[in-house]
């Protein structure tokens, strides 16, 4: 066992020794231990190099707070976890570690450089030096300074764990499981409530695992703490979370709370998710996070070996670890000392305590004056030295006149410093609780409430054991009865322990800096050049020094760095203000928020009935929203335009096989569903026979085309309609929206069918031939069931209905059957239709014949910016309603302007060249940029029945065109084409009716 | 009907413990106003409750209250072609709208002791016996599809699910109770 590890006491268990390496160096730590306590067993205190000036650091905290000892832990390549607090990492057999933002090597780090020129980069120096060249910021400047500042490297593949994520609701949250945290869950859960009770650390207990010879109700701290935890544990209404960090606070009680699951263990079951995102509602909340130990600032004050006094007392207490052998403490209040009596009561030499204040006064300081420990009061540091760990403490003594005279040198290896706690008021402040500067406290304490919300013990300033279970109990107690939360009640905490802002110092020895915020880098004589240079809010001096900024969001900075700015300011703290605590408290990993959203289950892919047989038959599928839709069927040795080109040749000449049934169906009933459809359409049904079906058109308000699609009319007062796959959500909500808070006189519902058919688009001169050896009940004769006609009836034994309509061109039939059907009607009519000559088609397929025939796409040939005359659809306009939705807007002048972009046909005069789909149109060739562009190529493919290309545009004037040769400017040079009709194919319709 | 049922194809769904995909059912969307509800409750043999969020049932047949005037109602497969007309004969003259959805979703039934947490692990409701009794039933969300969910016995969950997002859910429930 090291020397530097104690024989017996706290938390580690010294019969399970764990093997972990640093850096690659090997090292022996004990289970229970952190890496940062394991590290200083054995006699480490070098972890990092700070950001900016690339300083050797150590450890300063104990816990979630640290600002320096950020490591890198590795698993593998993709597992490599950046930014990890050392004090937080928990130690497991085979863990490796590794520090960061040095090179080659922590001990020997040539970034340190940085320190020797620190006069020329102060605060903001990046801001001031390298403006110019501009351009030369993103590619040179930011570069380079990010390369030699920085915290972590993310690692570069993909991250191959699993993080879950779950809902949860409680009567009462509590935060913190602490004293106060503890008795509140007992308390509240006493009452009945629903309790769930998290905290970061891996055992729960907060302060309790290092206070645990405290007598809490009787019993010793350790003993109460176990009994509390069994019967919390046993009752069936309280959720307990340890490892589980309380990030965020969102509005109306919801709490992010990030648990941990196996960044502690070895070997992590596969079956086990890395993290859970827990997202709990609570009907209360109570915050018992504590409170946190202030540095002090002082010269040379973050040298490896200098730390929190009451962190040295945790790593004593709860790991059994000596940080040092001869400590000079300074003491800022009086838990310093109770620090400096458990270290000297373990070994450790207290080679002085120095304290700064005039008359201070307290238990442990007399406790500590009676066991002879040497404290020297109205002392402060001068600065310090050593390397790589702390060597020594120059001692200043203050006079009476507030000036600093040198003091003792004191050798030492170890130097704790202490200026009071600051309340944990991060989650409160996330609430939008307000804050309250007490001045007794020193302290920023939680004022009234946002949420429904309380704090509890040490987070609003109640520190003494027995009072912040007291405490505790109380908020427990009323959160569970659901009382109000009462403004907090104002609690004499007495006089302030501690000391806010700059210890009293005199002349600034040469390369001694003043510390505020470890994390940055940030010093007196930055914070001081902001106030110089005019910055008075503390929101801009936090932004232009950086203080309280990064991974710890100052935790340990924050307070002294706003008594620094109002004593230069000349002005009282509340004054200058807080900044605004942010979420997360912690970092949360991006895992942990994707949680189950990404892989397979990112999104739900939606797969229509007949999705297996068209993977069977070899089809190449593309996403259209969420569904996969088969765009074609390759045969062997077939690219995409051979396909295409076989594939359109059978619909035109035989008959293919669509699969339709993403389209998106709204069935629209009520004795007023068809006043409905007068509404909301531009057509007019008021005349729609039953049985037939005609193509509607949506607008927005605006005027612009929203969606279309065929409806067909399959009773008096019901409307089956068809939209745009992509479209079917939101018009159906749209719909809603117009029925629910505009019409709430019309007896009509709507609901959607969409997944209710399976839909089989059977297209080309023999559809009716193959349909009709299948279809039982309904007459298939151009005559019984005419183009734009619909039935019911039955095929294959199964309901049908059927629908006339062709998005060909061609003789066409849309088969609509329940979807569970679909399969087997699909695979029936693709046999009968074999001896026809039937070929599947997929959508690319479809885009081209529709094309053929001037059929716009909703999305494609337009962009809601195209109104139903620009692409040729004034036809469809039930000129005679008194309204619709978009009426009005259409009859603005600008909407009927003559030179609107208008839909026309596109001829490439070269046929084989197939124009680009959005490239631009000008009218005359060799234009230089800024070019005048007319409209844009919307649709373009090559078609195999016309044996040439062919394009829909939108073009200014476009229809009066007729006959022009436009130009389309592409990098080769400028390609002529044709203004034409935008029906290539079969003009007259005459397919359509055969 | 029995070469009917040769004929169907429903979604598979993986094997998950606890899960599994149940029979076709017949199932409508009713909408109207309560007499109207009250009249199809009547056809159907059920005494139709017209509280928010609550199953009611008979024999064979249930009744799912989705909204003020919207109820999902469930009754066996066999039943499909024949109860329109039984409930719209019921109706007549009361203003409504019957929608045949039978094939739109399917069913999922998630049953075990940690259901509640398993479907929480997606669905933001408060999924806890207070607050979601047995026999109640919403319309809600899991992750990112839409189902209607009914609290059918103690640890017992239906999932009412359309077509193609059944894949999706199956497969994320089978994640999370692998993982529990």
């Amino acid at each position: 066992m090291s020397r530097f590890r104690t024989a017996a006491g706290g938390l580690v268990d010294r019969a399970q020794r764990l093997r972990f390496t640093f850096d690659g160096r090997k090292f022996h730590g004990l289970a229970g231990d952190t890496l940062a306590s394991a590290l200083l067993a054995n006699g480490v205190h070098l972890f990092g190099r700070s950001f900016k000036y690339h300083r050797p650091r150590g450890v300063l905290t104990s816990g979630s707070a640290e600002p320096n000892a950020l490591v890198a832990v590795r698993r593998d390549a993709a597992r490599y976890t950046p930014n990890l607090r050392a004090t937080q990492v928990e130690l497991y057999e085979g863990l490796q570690a590794e520090s960061q933002n040095r090179w080659p090597n922590l001990a020997c780090d040539t970034g340190a450089v940085n320190g020797l020129i620190a006069p020329f980069i102060p605060a903001g120096f990046y801001y001031k030096t390298f403006m110019w060249p501009r351009r030369f910021w993103k590619s040179i400047y930011e570069p380079a300074i990010r390369a030699r500042a920085g915290l972590g490297r993310a690692p570069t593949t993909a991250d191959p764990d699993r993080y879950a994520s779950r809902y949860a609701h409680c009567d009462v949250l509590v935060v913190g499981a602490g004293p106060a945290g503890l008795s509140a869950a007992r308390a509240a859960a006493a009452a009945g409530a629903r309790v769930i009770l998290c905290d970061e650390q891996p055992q729960l207990g907060g302060s309790l695992l290092t206070d645990n010879h405290a007598i809490i109700e009787g019993r010793p701290a350790d003993v109460w703490l176990r009994e509390t935890l069994a019967a919390l544990a046993h009752n069936a209404r309280v959720v307990l979370l340890p490892r589980s960090t309380a990030f965020g606070y969102f509005p109306h009680n919801l709490v992010g709370v990030n648990e941990k699951l196996t960044d502690h263990l070895a070997a992590s079951p596969p079956h086990l998710p890395r993290e859970r995102l827990w997202q709990v509602r609570a009907r209360e909340v109570v915050l018992a996070a504590g409170a946190l130990e202030r540095p002090l600032v002082f010269p040379g004050n973050d040298r490896p070996g200098i730390m929190l006094a009451g962190a040295a007392r945790t790593y004593l207490l709860r790991y059994g670890v000596r940080c040092g052998s001869r400590a000079v403490v300074v003491a800022g209040c009086d838990a310093a000392y109770q620090a400096a009596l458990d270290l000297r009561a373990a070994g450790i030499a207290i080679a002085a305590i120095a304290d700064p204040r005039a008359n201070a006064d307290g238990p442990w300081r007399e406790a500590a004056r009676r066991a002879g420990l040497p404290v020297q009061e109205r002392m402060t540091v001068l600065g310090t030295r050593g390397r790589l760990r702390v060597r020594a403490v120059q001692l200043g003594r203050i006079d009476v006149h507030g000036t600093v005279l040198p003091g003792p040198a004191l050798s030492c290896d170890l130097v704790l410093m202490s200026g009071g706690y600051t309340p944990c008021v991060h989650l409160f402040s996330q609430s939008r609780g307000k804050l309250l500067w007490n001045e007794g406290l020193q302290a920023f304490i939680p004022g009234a409430a946002a949420e429904r919300e309380r704090s509890a013990g040490a987070c609003r300033g109640v520190y003494a054991l027995a009072a912040a279970i007291e405490d505790g109990a109380a908020a427990g107690e009323a959160a569970a009865q659901t009382v109000r939360a009462a403004p907090p009640k104002p609690h004499s905490a007495g006089a302030a322990d501690g000391v806010l802002g700059a210890l009293p110092k005199g002349r600034q020895p040469p390369g001694q800096k003043s510390f505020v915020d470890w994390q940055n880098d940030v010093t007196i004589a930055d914070l001081a050049l902001a106030t110089r240079e005019g910055f008075r809010s503390i929101e801009h001096v936090k932004r232009y020094t950086t203080t309280g900024m990064a991974t710890d969001q100052g935790k340990s900075s924050n307070l002294n760095a706003l008594a620094i700015v109002a004593a230069s300011l000349g002005k009282p703290i509340p004054e200058v203000g807080v900044t605004t605590f942010r979420m997360p408290y912690t970092p949360v990993s991006f895992g942990s928020m994707a949680s189950r959203a990404r892989g397979d289950l990112f999104d739900p892919v939606r797969r229509t009935p007949m999705h297996e047989w068209a993977q069977e038959h070899g089809a190449v599928f593309e996403n259209v929203a969420l569904w996969k839709r088969a765009r074609y069927f390759p045969r062997a040795g077939e690219d995409m335009g051979r396909a295409v080109a076989r594939e359109c040749l059978a619909v035109r000449g035989q008959c293919g096989i669509f699969d339709a049934s993403t389209l998106g169906k709204i069935e629209v009933v009520g004795r007023d569903a068809a006043t409905f459809m007068n509404r909301m359409y531009v057509n007019s049904w008021t005349k729609l026979a039953v049985g037939r079906t005609r193509y509607g058109v949506l607008l927005r308000e605006d005027g612009f085309i929203l969606d279309d699609g065929v409806v067909a009319r399959t009773a008096e007062d019901r409307f089956h309609v068809t939209t745009t796959t992509g479209g079917a959500a939101g018009v159906l909500a749209l719909m809603e929206d117009y029925l629910q808070t505009e019409w709430s006189d019309l007896s009509a519902w709507l609901t959607s069918t969409t997944e209710q058919w399976a839909v089989i688009a059977v297209q080309g001169p023999a559809a009716r031939a193959v349909l009709q050896s299948l279809v039982e009940d309904i007459n298939l004769a151009p005559d019984a069931l005419p183009h734009m006609a619909v039935a019911r009836g039955h095929i294959c034994g199964v309901p049908l209905l059927l629908f006339r309509v062709s998005f060909t061109g061609e003789l066409g039939f849309e088969v609509n059957v329940p979807a569970d059907f679909g399969h087997a009607v699909w695979e029936a009519i693709y046999a009968a239709g074999q001896p026809h000559g039937m070929t599947a088609y997929g959508t690319e397929t479809m885009h081209v014949l529709r094309a053929e025939k001037g059929y716009i796409i909703v999305g494609q040939d337009t962009d809601g910016t195209v109104t139903p005359d620009d692409v040729g659809l004034s036809w469809a306009i039930g000129q005679a309603k008194p309204d619709f939705v978009g009426k009005r807007s259409l009859a603005r002048p600008a909407m009927c302007a003559p030179q609107r972009k208008q839909l026309v046909g596109l001829l490439s005069i070269d046929p084989h060249t197939v124009l680009e789909e959005g490239a631009q149109i000008v009218e005359t060739p060799g234009q230089r940029a800024p070019m005048r562009l007319i409209g844009h190529v919307s649709s373009s493919y090559y078609s195999a029945v016309l044996g040439r290309s062919i394009a829909l545009a939108l073009v200014a004037g476009g229809r009066a065109r007729s006959g022009q040769t436009l130009y389309v400017p592409m990098p080769a040079g400028d390609v002529p084409a044709q203004v034409v009709s935008p029906v290539f194919y079969d003009p007259k319709g005459a397919r359509l009716n055969g | 009907m029995a070469e009917l049922a040769t004929l169907r194809r429903a979604p598979a769904i993986p094997a998950v413990a606890g899960l599994r995909l149940l029979e076709p059912a017949a199932r409508f969307i009713l909408r109207g106003n309560p007499r109207a509800i009250h009249a199809a409750g009547m056809a159907l043999g059920i005494d139709v409750a017209q509280a928010p969020c609550r199953a009611s049932r008979g024999a064979t047949r249930s009744a799912l209250w989705l909204g003020p005037d919207e109820y999902l109602l469930l009754a066996p497969a066999v039943e499909t072609p024949t109860l329109a007309g039984a409930i719209e004969l019921a109706l007549q003259g009361e203003p409504h709208s019957l929608v045949d959805v039978s094939h739109r979703q399917t069913a999922l039934e998630l049953s075990g002791a940690r259901a509640a947490d398993i479907l929480n692990s997606g669905c933001p409701l408060d999924l806890g016996s207070g607050a979601f009794a047995v026999d109640m039933c919403t319309r809600t969300v899991f992750a990112k599809a839409e189902i209607v969910l009914w609290h059918t016995a103690a640890d017992v969950f239906r999932v009412e699910v359309w077509r193609s997002f059944t894949d999706y859910v199956a497969r994320f429930l089978g994640e999370v109770v692998r993982e529990n």
